[in-house]
């Protein structure tokens, strides 16, 4: 059995083929059954966001897993074929499959880096296919898994610290201004998109007095329910100033609405109490005058986005560290699936062994009629005595090192040494790549190959210099 | 005993002012885990080295400017510890250790085992030393908080958004700290300094003689009584009260200037 995740993400389609392959909410559950209505399709999770469209099965088979799966992915859209559909695709099995979704998990493949919509999307994804039965032993295991592990990477780096938007860039520096905002007070003036997702960011971080003012008073009434706030007539703004902490102003006005007379007047009114003044508007309403005045702190939209991108490259070498963490635990995980290939091959050696005794005692009986019922039994006894003792070190051995690193190649040698090969195949970990797919055309195996394959993950070396 | 602990405090506090310094523009958490690991080593033999010189000598011998900056610096590290365990502002270290540092080693500088006797007044003047040392640990707190204000303030200005913006806390906190430090500082600089006329008065028969000591302990009160009610009255706070709390602890090093020129001239 392998695992195997087929999909297409904004790194290799546009917005044309994603939104067409995009599976609604509402058709999911068709969608599942459909999936893994397939031959040889074990587990089946379905993810589909608005950057992405993945799917991650269990198959028996890699390669008709492979063509099953993409086939169901051709077959979600009238208009597309698979044609259209592979330049598009990437194709990961084993190590890299759970790689891949450990990599989506903690956002390192997001679009924006570090963002946590996915992880909820992930999750959500997982509960449709735990409800369906979808979902087995394997894919609970490794989804569960990658949850965890996204937690893990949210917790030990920063990589989800900092603000990747400009409305939330403003909440960022407002937080070191203020350390906390649950009694300051926010003056809206005017409602720019923009100045509005600011507010309510500020809001969900604990401000509480909203005021707002607009040149059309009914809209700022109606802004003032939506926000539990305020409204305050447009010409007393000036007025306002002094009782705000924090201002944002984002008017479609071409000149000047605050000056820096304003804000020095409303400096003395608060006795020097600081002022965190945002200016998302273009042109700007804010007087650049107003900057060197003491205490109070204005910041444009340029000031905003120059904080978004140093945040991104922040973010950037925190995912460096996430990617380490991903690569460990694949590694952990992977000696788990190791050992679910061991258990078979145990039970595939007692059972071939228990058949060689069989037939020889049976031979032998044949022509020893004579023997009375205890020395039938004695015979009997000491074949299989000899036979325990023989595979006794073995069957140690198997268990012993089914979570170590090199414990795939004991499984192969135990297979080959007492001729399992045609017993039914374990559990693939390796990292096998459709041959010529897009994003594995160096790795390919060849169709012919795969049960090797599946029985030497070739990753065993990569984790024996990471478990020691 | 003691000057062997005293010894390892300072090499201790050394250690971490050099791990806390290079916090500042490290973006490795772990340092700051690593430093304030040893602080609170250095604090343990520094209390076991205090604890040990009392015992030697603390019975019968007068407060040095020794013991004096030696207690400054252990009380600076508590208040820090206080702090970094109440609001894990690990960023603090790195401006009041290399401080109790500074204040430790010129402990080790006056340090003598002489032994004064004056025996009467003794106990007036270790309440006189006790309370005017925690009243400059509350300056010397304000003080930190103030140029830790300045910095950010400055960073928020110029929009330098680097590691240390990262690492310092908000503005309104910092000044939050200031204020406190003041408070809390203001009264025991008083107390200390009313202790002190007393002792001067058994000592020299007058409470008042204007040596340098006594001159700049005046100067230095009247500046933060004027601090303290400028910030209550009429707003004096923030980048205001950073530059004054600043200013002020000038005076606070002038006035302990004064008393080595006072234990070293005519006066003593």
């Amino acid at each position: 059995m392998h695992i195997i995740v087929v999909g297409l993400s904004h790194k290799t389609a546009p917005v044309e083929i994603r939104e067409k392959l995009a599976v609604p909410e509402s058709r999911l559950r068709e969608a599942l059954s459909r999936l893994c209505a397939y031959p040889g399709v074990r587990e089946g999770l379905l993810l589909s966001t608005c950057n992405r469209v993945e799917v991650y099965a269990v198959v028996d088979d890699l390669e008709s897993g492979y063509g099953r799966v993409q086939e169901f992915l051709a077959d979600t859209h009238l208009s597309l074929s698979s044609e259209h559909l592979t330049p598009h695709l990437y194709w990961h099995a084993g190590d890299r499959a759970i790689g891949h979704l450990f990599r989506v998990a903690s956002s390192l493949d997001s679009m924006i880096i570090g963002e946590s919509q996915i992880l909820g999307q992930i999750k959500d994804a997982f509960e449709v296919a735990l409800t369906h039965k979808a979902s087995g032993l394997l894919l609970n295991k490794v989804v569960k898994k990658a949850i965890s592990v996204a937690k893990r990477v949210r917790t030990e780096t920063k990589i989800a610290e900092t603000a990747v938007s400009v409305s939330y860039a403003a909440v960022e520096l407002a937080k070191k201004i203020f350390s906390n905002l649950n009694e300051k007070t926010v003056l809206l003036i005017g409602a720019g998109e923009m100045a509005k997702l600011a507010a309510r960011h500020l809001i969900a971080n604990g401000v509480r007095q909203v005021r707002i003012t607009t040149r059309n008073f009914q809209h700022g009434l109606e802004l003032a329910q939506r926000f539990n706030g305020t409204a305050v007539p447009f010409d007393d703004y000036k007025a306002e100033l002094a009782g705000a902490d924090i201002v944002l102003v984002s008017t479609g006005a071409s000149h000047y609405l605050v000056g820096a007379d304003d804000v020095q007047r409303a400096m003395r009114q608060r006795m020097s109490r600081p002022m965190f003044l945002i200016d998302i508007s273009v042109p700007r309403n804010i007087d650049p005058a107003v900057r060197p005045i003491d205490d109070a702190f204005l910041f444009d939209i340029d000031d905003l986005h120059m904080r978004v991108e140093q945040n991104r490259e922040d973010r950037l070498r925190e995912a460096a560290k996430a990617e380490q963490m991903v690569i460990e635990e694949v590694a952990i995980l992977g000696q788990w699936l190791q050992s679910l290939e061991v258990t078979p091959t145990i039970v595939a050696l007692r059972a071939r062994t228990e058949d060689i005794k069989r037939r020889e005692v049976d031979k032998i009986m044949a022509r020893l009629g004579h023997l009375s019922m205890e020395d039938r039994a004695a015979v009997e006894s000491m074949a299989s005595a000899i036979i325990n003792k023989v595979v006794h070190g073995t069957m140690v051995t198997l268990k012993a090192e089914a979570t170590s690193a090199g414990g795939a190649a004991y499984v192969d040698a135990a297979r080959r040494f007492f001729n399992l090969e045609e017993m039914p195949a374990g559990f693939s970990t390796g990292p096998t790549e459709r041959p010529g797919a897009q994003e594995g055309g160096g790795a390919s195996n060849g169709a012919g190959r795969l049960t090797d394959t599946s029985l030497i993950p070739q990753s065993t070396k990569d984790q024996g210099r990471r478990v020691s | 005993m003691s000057s062997v602990f005293f010894m390892l405090t300072m090499a201790l506090y050394f250690a971490s002012t050099v791990c806390y310094l290079a916090y500042l523009l490290r973006r490795a958490e772990t340092l700051s885990k690593v430093s304030l690991g040893i602080t609170a080593i250095g604090f343990g033999t520094h209390t076991v080295a205090l604890v040990a010189r009392m015992a030697d000598t603390g019975q019968t011998q007068l407060p040095t400017f020794h013991e004096a900056l030696s207690f400054l610096s252990w009380m600076l590290i508590l208040v820090f510890l206080v702090v970094e365990f109440r609001r894990q502002l690990h960023v603090l270290g790195s401006f009041i250790v290399p401080l109790a540092l500074v204040s430790l080693v010129t402990a080790a500088a006056f340090r003598s085992d002489e032994a004064s006797s004056l025996q009467p007044v003794f106990k007036t003047l270790w309440v006189h030393v006790t309370l005017s040392m925690l009243g400059t640990v509350g300056f010397a707190i304000a003080f930190v908080a103030g140029v830790m204000y300045l910095i950010q303030d400055g960073l928020l200005k110029s929009k330098r958004f680097n590691v240390l913006y990262a690492k310092l806390p908000a503005l309104d906190y910092l000044d939050h700290l200031n204020q406190q430090s003041i408070v809390m500082g203001f009264p025991l600089l008083t107390l200390g300094i009313i202790s002190g006329a007393f002792s001067a008065e058994i000592v020299r028969g007058t409470y008042v003689n204007w040596n340098p000591e006594q001159t700049w302990a005046m100067v230095t009160w009247g500046f933060y009584f004027a601090v303290l009610v400028g910030r209550l009255t009429i707003g004096w706070r923030a980048k205001r009260a950073a530059y004054l709390t600043i200013i002020g602890f000038a005076g606070v090093i002038l006035t302990l200037i004064g008393v080595v020129l006072k234990s070293h001239g005519s006066v003593s």
